[in-house]
């Protein structure tokens, strides 16, 4: 256990490197640059602002010097919020994006496998085409559309809930949006789960268990339940990685003071340093959480707990 | 007194896509307290839908019909609720392959102790001393360790040996076991077979035995019925059927089968031909197409399981086979 834990931060480190290149030198191939929407300066004050913030030096050793600072946990300034570094922007908005990501990763879990579970068990009746419906309709609507949709019903029509915002990040301004941003996931996970709980259960092993006299309760929960899990498991890294994506749009549609409303802003504004850390902050965040599924994965299998 | 188990006209049928399959009909058995019966057949001949339709575990597209008495008392498509007060803990099943048959995720601790608890209402601990006391009563050594791993660090016998181990937490009046040997080594088959045999003797229980594999019924059982097609064609003492089998289908059976008890052994014959098609059954006789015996009456009317003598039956318009 302790030994795989070891490997994988040991292969995180490289990946993570590779993230931090790419991301770092397609940012500054893409057209324009961080101070072309302000308001014109004369070539001297921007030969100024640059030499400011290091970039007439060749990219080469910016991105020297930017890999020496990441290390030393600074991620410079932002180009943008001129009095910020982007190391507190991303503080101030790590909270709000942790609090919707894990709502919406609970949910996704919550929801998805008991909807699953159940088209499982009610295989071809009205439960189970309720189920699939749902699932298919969460999978294929995207979530920019879904969200706004939401938004019109609930937040307009019904007027039951906020439009957008955050407040102070209570359930009613919460509730759109972790919807909003968990439904492709309960949607995928109610599928894997129904599959898996479909294939288990015609399994000889569950054979037996009832053979055995056990109540029907024991049987699903105790003998089905865990193997129907363990493809969930495995689909929890892709999970949080499109969590992590969608929460970018959906902290954009309903305006949630969040990193991954950073992380389009700033991309926009070609604000480099900006755009480095959420990219940063995001790598590690889905490193770090597929660690942990291939933890939980360990502790679920008893044959690879061997290995 | 009744029998320990009649089945009774029992029919097994299963919806599918492309039409009902018929894989029981009209089958009747009875079963006294401490008896074997080993039931014989090829594969596919309904042997083991049989049995789960017994205990309630066709799969969703089956059912069933008829009659199946255990100790007086009608158990066929009870609920499952109801059926939980007898399976597992009057009548008790092993089945054919080991390998999957044990739960991969759960401790052998886990699968033992669970039905004492259910059914015996005793404590976790006091459920392990007795699960691993059973253990060893089939041969496990270092049980007290052993039954702290999974179902993968054993070998395919010893996962049968914990199979039968379960099977008897009970102490079932009736243990039916499924092809318990066809999965495992020829070594093996053996010491599984007399442990069979010797935990029958000690503990005064029935045993229903299905093989597809007369050799094995041989050594296990007094009394055996062949099946083909999803039907009973003969039952007969063991002994008898191996002196002289009455129905065409029995002795095709014995002559396929390589025998040491013969002084000269004779050529092993295949039958000639297919398994029946469950889908579509011809009229008249299921084995007729296969049947070097087959005369006109064979094809229209299909022949009953009639008594010839007191403890033999066949199902055969055939007087006597030349
Ligand atoms: N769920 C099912 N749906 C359709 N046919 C089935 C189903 N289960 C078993 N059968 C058929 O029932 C017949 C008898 O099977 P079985 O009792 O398992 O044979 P065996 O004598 O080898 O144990 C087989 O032809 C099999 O294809
Ligand atoms: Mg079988």
């Amino acid at each position: 256990m302790l030994d795989l834990l070891l490997r994988r931060l040991l292969v995180g480190i490289p990946t993570l490197l590779v993230i931090i290149t790419v991301a770092f030198f397609m940012i500054r191939l893409a057209p324009g640059g961080p101070f072309d929407k302000e308001r014109a300066v004369t070539p001297e004050v921007e030969r100024n602002l640059l030499k400011a913030y290091d970039l007439d030096q060749p990219l080469l050793t910016q991105y020297g010097r930017y890999l020496t600072g990441v290390l030393q946990g600074d991620f410079g300034p932002s180009y943008k919020y001129h009095d910020f570094t982007v190391g507190e922007l991303l503080r101030a908005g790590f909270p709000a994006s942790v609090k919707l990501g894990s709502l919406a990763l609970l949910l996704a879990i919550v929801i998805g496998v008991s909807l699953g579970a159940m088209g499982a068990l009610y295989q071809n009746t009205g439960r189970d085409y309720a189920v699939m419906t749902l699932a298919m309709t969460g999978i294929t609507i995207p979530t920019f559309v879904m969200a706004p949709l939401l938004t019109l019903i609930f937040g307009i029509y019904l007027a039951w809930l906020p439009v957008a915002g955050w407040g102070e990040g209570g359930w009613r301004h919460l509730l759109l949006p972790v919807v909003a941003l968990a439904l492709p996931q309960i949607a995928y996970i109610a599928r894997l789960t129904r599959g898996s709980m479909i294939e288990v259960l015609n399994a000889n092993y569950i054979r037996t268990a009832r053979a055995k006299g056990l109540a029907e309760r024991i049987v699903i929960g105790r003998h089905a339940l865990k193997g129907a899990l363990l493809p969930v498991v495995s689909y929890l890294g892709p999970t949080t990685a499109n969590l992590v994506t969608g929460s970018v749009v959906i902290e954009t549609i309903f305006g949630i003071p969040g990193i991954g409303r950073y992380f389009v802003q700033s991309a926009l504004n070609r604000d480099y340093t900006m755009v480095m850390g959420t990219v940063v902050v995001y790598a590690v965040l889905i490193l770090l959480l597929n660690l942990l599924v291939d933890l939980l994965y360990n502790l679920l299998d008893p044959k690879v707990q061997q290995r | 007194m009744p029998p320990l188990l009649a089945v009774q006209g029992l029919g097994i049928r299963f919806a599918t896509p492309d039409g009902e399959v018929v894989a029981a009909d009209q089958v009747d058995l009875t079963l006294a307290a401490g008896e074997s019966l080993g039931i014989v057949g090829e594969s596919g001949s309904g042997k083991t839908q049989l049995v789960l339709a017994m205990l309630g575990l066709l799969a969703k597209n089956g059912r069933a019909t008829g009659s199946v008495r255990f100790q007086g008392e009608e158990i066929l498509n009870l609920p499952a609720a109801a059926l939980n007060r007898v399976r597992g803990v009057k009548i008790a099943m092993i089945f054919q392959d080991p390998m999957t048959s044990l739960n991969p995720y759960l401790k052998i601790r886990r699968q033992m102790t669970e039905v004492l608890v259910a059914h015996r209402g005793l404590d976790e601990p006091a459920a392990r001393a007795r699960c691993i006391a059973l253990l060893e009563q089939v041969g496990i050594p270092d049980a007290a360790r052993r039954i702290e791993l999974y179902p993968h660090e054993f070998s395919g016998g010893m996962r049968q040996r914990v199979m039968i181990a379960i099977a008897l937490l009970c102490q079932p009046d009736l243990l039916i076991a499924d092809e318990p040997t066809t999965a495992l080594d020829v070594t093996v088959q053996a010491q599984i077979l007399d442990l069979l045999a010797r935990l029958r003797a000690e503990l005064g229980m029935a045993l229903l035995l299905i093989t597809h594999d007369l050799g094995v019924i041989a050594g296990a059982c007094e009394r055996v019925a062949v099946m083909y097609g999803g039907r009973i064609v003969e039952e007969a003492p063991i002994d008898a059927l191996f002196a002289a089998p009455a129905h065409p289908y029995s002795r095709g059976l014995l002559g396929s089968m390589p025998r040491l008890d013969l002084a000269q052994p004779g050529e092993l014959a295949a039958i000639p031909g297919q398994p029946p098609n469950l889908q579509a059954l011809p009229a008249g006789c299921v084995y007729r197409p296969r049947c070097t015996f087959a005369f006109e009456r064979c094809r229209s009317e299909r022949p009953d399981l009639r008594a010839m003598l007191p403890d033999r039956r066949k199902a055969c318009h055939l007087e006597h086979l030349p």
